[in-house]
């Protein structure tokens, strides 16, 4: 028999129009809880998926305890004793927590329903794992950490010796966790065989004895926990060549245009002070569930914040709602083009005059000349390659809508633009022009905020970069004097001192 | 650029299809009854179904941004109602008068539901289920259980829907009125920032809000629009039937809705055109008039009704596949 229980490799997972998996490889060995690492899209996720049967590889090769499978769907690997806990627990929130460790495999005889049985069995499996509710609780009324402990017990129900767990303490408390590492190792002590994704540090040195790190979908390494540093394995994770996509012009910056003192909203950040000045690009960063999108959300007045204070030419303002922020001159590009940005079915055209119908007609009537004209000039500006204004916003490529999105905001007289990961989902080349793009705006004039996870992106198109973990503002980094391991170690900032 | 001649195309259009529906089933119970064509005739079928066309632009508002209102039927029995009581006791008023009054009562009773649900966060058809049972209550009540009757009315209110004055002595005065009030909003919504505000709620209420449109603005003035039409058809509705009764207008609205939606209204918002609802409720009306003249019985007439309605939403969903299918043709990967 073979020394590793799930053994991976290859595997190449193609999107359309992206590699989001490169030829990577795995290996776990029996009873051991092995930690998968990586920035922010390094294809860690995608690797769970292709694991647990959801995406089925283009090239690779699985074995499980030497012997090679071929997983077709979710069931095939259930089955063979692979149970994923995903990052969002994925449960049925009005049902009981018997019905929910059951779901698919209830107990069943003759057709029927066993009740008593589940209930028991569930109870069962909850005080082994020291819960303190009971199966017949409804599911939703539980805390994040306790819906977990439903889906480890679901996985234990399934007799499941290969356990993933996607980011779980992301969401938990210090307690929790520390009640999570507990469930861990007694899971491992009794011969299951863990892959835990974490952005933590904490969490790797508390449980894993071998860390896999992935990176631009690549596999860079397996390393023993206890004989790498932080250094090298920062290193590890962000180690590439920046390559010279950026054509960020030097710009004269002008006065400041917005600033945030103290900003703060319950359980989501904290004391986030930052400004930006006209002509500046300020790239605001950290892993996933740092608070960013919250923050600028907040400023755009779709969010309300709790104490704070918001400048806008040296003058406060108080912005309750998204009329305030448009009217003070803060444009927002949302991170999801799809749902926020655009009305998919409209044309380009009036997706693009649709913020100020007004400014081209009257407060009645619509001007629809004015407005065709205007969108025409302002697709050209942003060189679109639909092929009119009347094409359906639905009918462009992600890159393609999103200068769409900036059209849109140029048609309004605004001051600050924010962009919400300004490149996800758009393929190199339309990137590039989406940077070209930024810096002619910057050019103009406009003070530009821009949210990204993309390290490259952040390093090549910033004046400035403040960094976020866990909803506070851990540094703030100016251009040339920024690297990869400064920022990734200010977004691991909390779990580097906690680890310590 | 002249396009070619294609049948699908213009099949899938439902303006044209249902034309072309309208004239096959014209001919045909024209062809099975000569006495359905005249004048008279179809003179009788616009003025019955002037309350049933008025409010299917009106319900287009609501649906277009994806609401629905199912409390119009008692919306217009209690401003019907409180129009003729207000009548009965002021004998002296001009129609005019009594008309503004059912207007005014349909428009508030329009807004509180678009209150309700915009800040209230009600769903649409809960609110309106609920406004559906505390207006009908309030017609009674305001009533006492009692009814109007003809000669309680003035001779002037209960003419107005029958003689022709607005229409210079050649065609009746509720024809004008459905006539002026299409071609009004074809402008609205064609022309008019409002007009296009309220469907880009519909299409995408949170794109529209980031845009910096106000969505509760938008979506109360919607149930506005629909209960001022409403309560102008309370006073139409009780000057061509010369009577106010408690339950009138029960069951109204799932006409009106059943108009809107055979004229290729989306029951998911932002899809819609007031050609099309004009059609669909003329398809309606015709229906309604024409089979009891080729001999359909009444209980075979309801069945079809819905029949239609069905084929109609089938219609619906399969263009709306044909038309997301198209456009990401057009993307490249």
């Amino acid at each position: 028999m073979s020394e590793y229980v799930l053994e991976l490799k290859g595997i190449t997972k193609i999107f359309p129009g992206v590699k989001a998996l490169d030829g990577v490889h795995f290996q776990l060995k029996a009873g051991e809880i092995h930690a998968l690492m990586g920035e922010n899209g390094a294809g860690k996720s995608t690797f769970i998926k292709v694991i647990t049967g959801v995406h089925k590889a283009e090239e690779g090769e699985m074995f499980l305890n030497g012997k090679k499978v071929n997983f077709r769907g979710p069931r095939d690997a259930q089955e063979a004793g692979i149970a994923a806990i995903y990052q969002h627990v994925t449960a049925y929130p009005h049902l009981t927590v018997a019905e929910n460790i059951f779901m698919g495999h209830e107990k069943v005889k003759h057709g029927i329903i066993q009740w008593k049985a589940m209930n028991e069995e569930a109870n069962g499996l909850l005080r082994e794992l020291n819960a303190d509710f009971n199966a017949t609780d409804e599911m939703g009324a539980l805390s994040v950490a306790q819906q977990q402990m439903v889906e480890i017990a679901k996985a234990l129900s399934m007799k499941a010796r290969i356990i993933i767990m996607d980011e779980p303490t992301a969401a938990l408390t210090k307690r929790e966790s520390e009640e999570l590492y507990r469930i861990a190792e007694k899971l491992r002590e009794e011969g299951a065989s863990i892959i835990f994704i974490s952005h933590r540090f904490e969490d790797m040195y508390r449980l894993a004895t071998r860390v896999t790190v992935f990176r631009d979908s690549k596999y860079i390494g397996t390393y023993e926990v206890d004989q790498i540093s932080n250094g090298d394995l920062i290193t590890a994770m962000v180690g590439r060549e920046i390559t010279d996509l950026f054509p960020k012009p030097e710009v004269k910056l002008g006065k400041e245009v917005l600033r945030v003192e103290n900003l703060s909203r319950q359980g989501y950040f904290k004391n986030v002070s930052f400004s930006v000045k006209s002509g500046e690009i300020l790239g605001l960063t950290g892993l996933v569930g740092a608070g960013r999108t919250e923050v600028v959300q907040t400023i755009f007045g779709a969010e309300r914040y709790d104490s704070g204070k918001i400048f806008v030419e040296e003058k406060e303002v108080r912005i309750r709602k998204v009329q305030d922020a448009l009217r003070l001159g803060i444009g927002l590009l949302t991170e999801d083009r799809q749902h926020q940005g655009l009305i998919l079915d409209w044309g380009i055209g009036r997706n693009i005059t649709l913020s100020e119908i007004e400014k081209y007609g009257s407060k009645i009537f619509t001007n629809e000349k004015a407005e065709r004209e205007a969108a025409k000039k302002l697709a050209e500006e942003v060189d679109t390659k639909a092929v009119t204004i009347f094409d359906k916003a639905s009918s462009l490529s992600g890159g393609n809508q999103q200068k769409v999105v900036v059209a849109k905001i140029l048609a309004s007289d605004l001051k600050v633009l924010i962009m919400d990961e300004p490149t996800k989902g758009v393929d190199v080349g339309a990137k590039a022009e989406i940077y070209a793009i930024m810096g002619e705006l910057a050019k103009k004039g406009y003070a530009i905020i821009m949210i990204s996870s993309e390290m490259p992106e952040i390093l090549g198109m910033s004046d400035r970069i403040t960094v976020m973990c866990e909803g506070r503002v851990t540094g703030e980094l100016k251009r040339g004097e920024a690297t990869q391991e400064e920022i990734l170690k200010l977004a691991m900032a909390k779990s580097l001192k906690a680890a310590q | 650029m002249k396009k070619k001649f294609n049948l699908k195309s213009i099949t899938s259009s439902r303006e044209t299809s249902l034309v072309i529906v309208l004239v096959l089933l014209c001919g045909f119970v024209q062809f099975r009854n000569s006495a359905f064509l005249t004048p008279g005739m179809i003179e009788n079928l616009f003025k019955n179904y002037a309350v049933t066309m008025i409010m299917a632009l009106g319900m287009m508002c609501v649906l277009l941004i994806g609401g629905i209102d199912i409390a119009v039927g008692s919306t217009l029995g209690f401003s019907g109602m409180c129009a003729s009581l207000f009548l009965r006791d002021h004998t002296q008023m001009p129609a005019i008068v009594i008309f503004l009054i059912s207007i005014a009562i349909g428009t508030i009773c329009g807004a509180l539901i678009g209150l309700v649900i915009s800040y209230g966060k009600v769903p649409p058809i809960i609110a309106t289920l609920g406004g559906m049972y505390v207006f009908r209550g309030l017609a009674y009540l305001v009533a006492k259980n009692e009814w109007v009757s003809a000669y309680q009315f003035t001779d002037g209110y209960k003419d107005f829907a029958q003689s022709k004055y607005l229409g210079f002595g050649l065609v009746n005065n509720l024809i004008i009125i459905t006539i002026l009030i299409y071609i009004l909003f074809f402008i609205f919504f064609k022309w008019t920032t409002l007009g296009r505000k309220i469907y880009a709620v519909g299409s995408n209420a949170e794109a529209a809000e980031v845009s910096g449109i106000k969505i509760h603005r938008i979506k109360i003035m919607c149930y506005a629009i629909l209960g001022f039409l409403t309560g102008l058809c309370g006073a139409i509705y009780t000057s061509l039937y010369a009577s106010a009764q408690g339950d009138m207008g029960t069951g109204l609205e799932m006409d009106v809705i059943a108009a809107c939606v055979v004229g290729g209204v989306s029951l998911n918002g932002g899809r819609g055109s007031v050609a099309g609802v004009f059609l669909g409720a003329l398809t309606m009306a015709i229906v309604g008039r024409a089979l009891p003249l080729i001999g359909v019985s009444q209980f075979w007439q309801t069945a079809i009704k819905g029949l239609i309605i069905i084929v109609a939403v089938i219609l619906n969903v399969l263009a709306q596949r044909a038309i997301d299918k198209n456009n990401l043709k057009g993307r490249e990967m």
